[in-house]
């Protein structure tokens, strides 16, 4: 009798955890403390344990309908814009959808250049290089930063962390002109060093915030010890704290790329023929004359490619970050 | 040795780091890093099919001749506008050469940010100024120099499906006026199930809705500005036409007109959801296409018109050639190639007539070749551009060129914000009139900074 129902729960967890990269940040936001969903849990367990087994298990089965209902919500979008893919561009743009037309590969042919000739991994390698190179920068500085607040903690450290968030308070397009001018007269318009800064800027302050809390999480203990049996700095850094926090660091690294990788309004701006990244490629496939909703999807999933092939990756990392209590 | 060996792992990243850095400096993967000595151009342009065909030409049939390599960023039009605008006011010089538009180029010029074509382009070998028709020509002179040279061009005109209108037992003339087809709209609205009058832009936007509204204001007798800048919007006539325009979407117009632009009408006119459009000739392309669903069933005939004799509007994709740019000659034998007869021929020839970027060259249209390829509608287009007068395209004098827009930098927000407020009037929650009577008070302030 118990049979189905851990399969039933355990298939409905699967869309749950797809999500779950994407709830991370705001996890780890809400809950710096660390307290929290643990308790929530077994004040859930308790509940149910109390009601008698038959309803425990309608609850359960519609509690795993839900979410499957939830994941596919999520996914449709998804999905939709994969079938649009696949469709001529006069298919793609019917109304009614004509989900039945038949299917081709064209608009992913025209990605690579089919139609224009332009081929997109200049586009994906400026992407590439911006997005990692800024974010192993972010998380050199950031890992660094997060340690003087959190652990050898300066003073005033609490205002720091409120400058570092109060700079994410001014809208990102307000500093586009002042960057742009900038930029123009220093003459790195369109380079990989520009955008490079740009994101390593923009990055830093919420890498820092997470990375505070991971570090915050570390039982000072265990430094001491390290320090007691001679080990400097550097040392307890590659040796105690990084592999202590590195669902932290991933988490953060995941969420410094894919912001990077997917900023367009700074790399429409500052970037031209030479550094443009994959996202300006992106709006290419855009025309006010003619159809192009099958193109635009087609372009659209194979840039998300990277973001989700390093969303798996760092998968059982990221959902460790996500219960970063487990180092206490 | 532990230690020995995380400090020369720091330093490895530290090096790797720099190293990247350094490598940074260079540039991008794109364009200018792969140039090794050659001369190249840097070209910004709109994403329109007829600028995918170039693109897919270029390496062949200019790259291969001159030596010239093009590096080409293409944006949709709204993206491409303000990236141009930001491109050549700070004149930042990593574009040679911007297509723009006949809006653009006259103010652009007027503050020194466009290169004059008449030394290189119009002296080319073999380009032959006078063959470029006469109204798009003049749209793009200031002070007696040509600063933009057309790369395709456009009138507007009436489109309609012509068994529709064979089934309703009704005929077109060939020079409509407004209220003919408004009678035809009424009598061909549900002729087939689904099939709506007409179709015509609601989408707000100076160069969505106004593009035709404006050309239906200025043969109503209406203007924005009379010759003293002295702003017309609240006037009988701009009223009158815009009411008519309206109440013609209202009664018998495309269903969810407020957001409707060419995009959308085309669609509905190819799928037919409507049986009448008046709108750009460009849209031939589409419409006749082999794979257009109405090939062969679409009649053109001239903009409907009131009180003047021709209703087209005057548009064109141009190049312009920023002062800044540091390929002032490569990006000229670029403009000299790409707006010419030789590239049309090479079009004809590589993808077919029916891809030619056409609307700008009398040759075109005197081609018999290209008369086969379009005989259902070139006549009619090279009438509605020939038609157009971009220095008096109304009933009275205007202040400075343009026939659906005025050419002035402030016309584009004006515009826009007014056709924000009559797209809320198609959708009924304000009318047309409150709209106007708005908008005049905006139109005096842009007008007060040109008197003088």
């Amino acid at each position: 009798m118990s049979t189905p129902d851990t399969t039933e729960s355990a298939g409905a967890a699967d869309p749950a955890r797809a999500d779950s990269a994407a709830a991370t940040d705001s996890a780890v936001a809400a809950n710096p403390g660390g307290t929290g969903p643990g308790d929530a849990d077994r004040s859930r367990q308790k509940a149910s344990a109390q009601r008698r087994p038959g309803q425990r298990r309608i609850g359960k089965v519609l509690l795993g309908l839900l979410a499957w209902l939830t994941g596919l919500l999520f996914v449709s979008p998804l999905l939709w814009m994969l079938l649009t893919s696949l469709h001529a561009e006069t298919d793609a743009s019917t109304n009614p959808p004509s989900f039945f037309a038949p299917l081709t590969l064209e608009s992913y042919s025209n990605f690579f250049g089919g139609s224009s000739g332009a081929s997109p991994w200049p586009y994906l390698i400026n992407s590439a290089v911006a997005a990692i190179v800024s974010t192993l920068i972010v998380l050199a500085l950031s890992t660094m930063a997060a340690y003087s607040l959190a652990i050898r903690r300066i003073k005033r450290w609490s205002d720091v962390l409120f400058f570092l968030l109060s700079t994410k308070m001014l809208p990102m397009v307000a500093g586009l002109l002042p960057v742009y001018l900038v930029a123009q007269m220093f003459g790195i318009l369109d380079t990989w060093l520009l955008l490079i800064i740009i994101y390593s800027a923009m990055n830093m302050p919420i890498a820092v915030w997470m990375m505070r809390s991971f570090l915050a999480e570390v039982p000072i203990e265990v430094l001491e010890a390290a320090e007691l049996d001679g080990a400097r700095l550097p040392r307890v850094f590659m040796k105690i704290l990084l592999p202590l926090t590195a669902p932290g660091l991933a988490a953060t690294a995941l969420i410094c790329f894919i912001f990077s990788w997917n900023e367009l309004l700074f790399a429409n701006v500052l970037t031209s023929t030479a550094a443009a990244t994959a996202p300006v490629f992106l709006t290419s496939f855009v025309t006010s004359q003619g159809l192009f909703l099958s193109q635009v999807c087609a372009a659209s999933l194979i840039i998300s490619v990277p973001v989700l092939v390093a969303g798996i990756a760092a998968q059982d990392k990221l959902v460790q970050g996500l219960s970063m209590g487990a180092v206490k | 040795m532990k230690q020995k060996i995380t400090g020369r792992a720091v330093t490895a990243a530290a090096i790797g780091v720099v190293g990247a850095l350094t490598l940074a400096g260079c540039g991008g993967a794109g364009g200018s890093s792969s140039g090794g000595g050659n001369e190249e151009v840097n070209v910004l342009m709109v994403n329109n099919p007829q600028m995918q065909d170039l693109q897919k030409l270029t390496a062949d049939h200019f790259t291969n001749d001159t030596g010239i390599t093009v590096n080409y960023t293409v944006l949709p039009e709204n993206e491409v506008r303000a990236k141009i605008g930001q491109e050549f006011s700070a004149q930042a010089g990593n574009y040679d050469v911007a297509s723009m538009s006949n809006y653009e180029v006259p103010t652009y010029a007027e503050n020194g940010w466009l290169t004059s074509m008449n030394d290189g382009v119009v002296d080319a070998e073999g380009f032959n100024q006078d063959d470029i028709l006469e109204p798009m020509a003049e749209s793009m002179t200031y002070q007696d120099q040509i600063y933009g040279e057309p790369f395709y061009g456009e009138g507007s005109f009436l489109m309609y499906r012509k068994d529709i209108f064979e089934k309703a037992g009704v005929t077109m003339p060939d020079n409509p006026t407004w209220d003919e087809v408004a009678d035809l709209a009424e009598e061909v609205d549900g002729a087939e199930k689904g099939t709506k009058g007409i179709c015509l832009r609601g989408l707000p936007g100076w160069g969505e809705m106004f593009a035709p509204l404006t050309t239906v204001v200025n043969t109503f007798g209406g203007t924005w500005f009379d010759e003293n800048w002295d702003a017309q919007v609240d006037s009988k006539e701009f009223k009158e036409a815009t009411n008519f325009y309206v109440d013609l979407i209202k009664d018998h117009g495309e269903s969810g007109a407020p957001q409707a632009g060419y995009t959308e009408c085309l669609t509905n006119l190819q799928q037919g959801n409507v049986a009448m459009w008046y709108d750009s000739t460009a849209a031939t392309g589409t419409l006749e296409a082999d794979d257009s669903p109405v090939k062969g069933k679409i009649g053109y005939v001239a903009a409907p018109v009131k009180e003047t004799k021709s209703s087209s509007w005057l548009y064109t994709w141009a190049w312009g050639i920023q002062a800044a740019g540091k390929n002032q000659d490569a990006a000229k034998q670029f403009v000299a190639w790409a707006s010419s007869q030789d590239y049309e021929e090479t079009v004809a020839e590589e993808l077919g007539w029916q891809h030619v970027p056409a609307g700008k060259r009398a040759s075109t249209y005197e081609n018999p070749e290209y008369q086969k390829a379009a005989a259902p509608f070139y006549k009619q287009t090279e009438e509605a551009i020939e038609s157009a007068d971009p220095k008096n395209p109304g009933v009275q004098p205007r202040p400075t060129l343009g026939v659906q827009f005025v050419t002035i930098p402030e016309f584009a927000s004006l515009a826009t914000g007014i056709s924000e407020d009559i797209s809320s009037a198609i959708a009924g929650r304000t009318t047309v009139d409150k709209a106007l009577e708005q908008g005049q008070k905006e139109a005096e302030k842009v007008g007060d900074k040109y008197k003088e």
